[in-house]
């Protein structure tokens, strides 16, 4: 009799246990495509950005001095390694400023044909690298506490997957297309 | 793009979240999106055809103030069908943090999240109880959202992270056009003022000592004062021989409040901090109406350092009736004033707005990806 007793007992941890297991298992894993996702979203808008400071250097619209010092910001920030990517991106931050927030910078090139929508196409581009940055760091930062738990490590429940890394750039924007 | 909204609050009850939604429903639908909001509401024939309810709310008690929300089986349910059988490609919960239809939708549904983070909440026992409950509900939100500094303040302070600012709108249509409200009208000698009156920070005290100062000289002055606070208060702080000449509507009508703003000459935003964006302030803009403003950032920020509204020196009651003197002296300065506010609101308009958070909607979906119901969680 006693002994049936414990063995259900046993049993009832076990399987309570392994149900708890999978389930932190499979919090992680959400997690792991939640981050996946971000870092992607994260991806498309610095690439995007790059790309509309090339056209809008290429376009012919601006000074030629401010297209060049735009075009190489934009190539630094889009043929940078895995190292360099955050100080190539915060130049690039920078540079922007220093090129929009130009007395009239606006009006002139909304005045020009083809100018309000590239314009608009900035404003988005840049806003959404703020945007996603923030998500991808907020996704980054649950992902780790997830992580660190003791049974997480202990279980290695988070596979051969990475420990994420913050993304940190200046992505101030510039003042007169401040979202904020 | 098909979006879902969730609405924690009662729709048949007026207040800012539920404000909140609908404009940024009206305005997601005006620039072609489909949109539908799933809210607590007590009576199914009044509502909007893009409103679906999820029950007759309930009135509980929380974060200090009493809310009418709705949770339980049947609300879960219907919850559960609408995520299921919306189709959306984005679910946006406000207020994911009250006990209601946010939450739920939350334990309903996978796929791109947003959420809107509305007020903000001292740290309190209920919240620190609940904590790991609502971080498992936070967990699957994938962008979120503060409309003030407050609200961001508060979530990052509790449970960490970061949020994108995005203020709240203002529907500036809605405000353009009103016939002054009866026996006032903008003639010549007339101040304004919108807001608690017994809340300190609102300044009210301060137009008070102004309209003091400058009602001995001008003896056709008068001061319309709307919003809720005690009327003695308000006549202590006038001498008498002027007490006639200070007219307190109270609480007002959504519609009187417009017819408000068209009955004034200038109208004071006298508040000595923060505000982070001032809605009073565009409101008055949208309709026109001269502004004479503190000078606290954020109002010199909205009022263009000047151009679409005169500034005065915050906190300083003799400063403000110098320019109110001089606004009141000069009716072409105040048609300018007039025309510019009219012109630089529109960046504060819900289309701008809409604009933003559709923005962040586009950051949290790629192709291939769409809200579908979350199996695991099905009772």
């Amino acid at each position: 009799m006693t002994t049936s007793v414990i063995i259900l007992v046993v049993g009832v941890v076990l399987v309570l246990t392994a149900v708890y297991i999978s389930w932190r298992a499979g919090r992680l894993d959400r997690l792991h495509i939640r981050l996946e996702l971000a870092r992607e979203a994260l991806d498309v808008a610095l690439v995007r950005r790059a790309a509309v400071c090339l056209e809008l250097a290429a376009s012919r619209l601006l000074d030629p001095a401010t297209s060049l010092v735009l075009a190489s910001a934009a190539h630094e920030a889009r043929t940078a390694g895995p190292d360099q990517r955050e100080h190539a991106e915060s130049d690039l931050s920078r540079t922007l400023r220093a090129a929009v927030d130009q007395e009239r910078f606006r009006e002139k090139l909304s005045e020009a044909p083809g100018g309000a929508g590239l314009l608009d196409e900035l404003d988005t581009a840049v806003a959404k690298v703020v945007y996603s940055r923030r998500f991808y760091n907020n996704a980054v930062g649950v992902t780790r506490t997830a992580q660190r738990r003791w049974l997480a490590r202990t279980l290695r429940l988070a596979g051969y997957t990475e420990y994420p890394s913050f993304f940190e750039i200046d992505d101030v924007p510039p003042l007169t297309m401040a979202a904020e | 793009m098909r979006v879902g909204l969730v609405c924690p609050y009662a729709w048949d009850v007026p207040g800012g979240v539920m404000a909140h939604i609908r404009d940024l429903a009206e305005a997601l639908m005006a620039d072609g999106h489909h949109v539908s909001v799933i809210s607590p509401a007590s009576d199914d024939d009044d509502l909007p055809s893009y409103v679906v309810s999820a029950g007759r709310p309930v009135p509980v008690p929380y974060n200090g103030s009493v809310a009418r929300m709705s949770f339980g089986f049947l609300s879960a349910a219907r919850v559960r069908r609408w995520v299921r059988e919306g189709g959306f490609d984005v679910l946006h919960i406000h207020e994911p943090l009250v006990p209601s239809l946010g939450v739920l939708a939350c334990w309903a549904a996978n796929g791109p999240i947003v959420a809107t983070f509305h007020a903000s909440w001292v740290r309190s026992r209920a919240i620190a109880v609940a904590e790991p409950m609502l971080r498992s509900a936070l967990e699957k939100i994938s962008g979120r959202i503060a409309v003030s500094d407050a609200a961001r303040k508060s979530l990052v302070e509790q449970f960490g992270g970061d949020t994108v600012l995005i203020p709240n709108g203002v529907t500036v249509s809605r405000y353009v056009e009103a016939e002054p409200l009866p026996g006032w009208g903008p003639d010549g000698d007339t101040l304004g003022f919108l807001g608690r009156m017994d809340e300190p920070r609102k300044g009210l005290p301060i137009l008070l000592d102004a309209f003091a100062i400058l009602a001995a000289r001008r003896p056709g002055l008068r001061l319309l004062i709307a919003g809720p606070g005690d009327a003695d208060d308000v006549y202590q702080r006038v001498p008498a021989e002027f007490h006639d000449r200070v007219v307190l509507l109270g609480m007002v009508s959504e519609a009187d409040k417009v017819r408000a703003y068209h009955s004034v000459d200038v109208f004071c935003a006298p508040n000595t901090g923060g505000e982070s964006f001032g809605i009073v302030l565009a409101e008055a803009m949208s309709a026109g109406a001269p502004v004479l403003a503190s000078d606290i950032p954020a109002f010199r920020k909205v009022l263009g350092d000047g151009q679409a509204g005169a500034l005065f020196s915050n906190g300083d009651a003799a400063s403000l009736a110098a320019e109110a003197e001089r606004l009141l002296a000069d009716p072409d300065r105040r048609a300018m004033l007039s025309a510019e506010a009219r012109r630089a609101v529109l960046k504060y308009d819900w289309s701008t707005v809409a604009r933003d958070v559709l923005r962040v909607y586009e950051t949290v979906t790629s192709p291939g990806t769409g809200v579908v119901e979350d199996k695991l969680s099905a009772p």
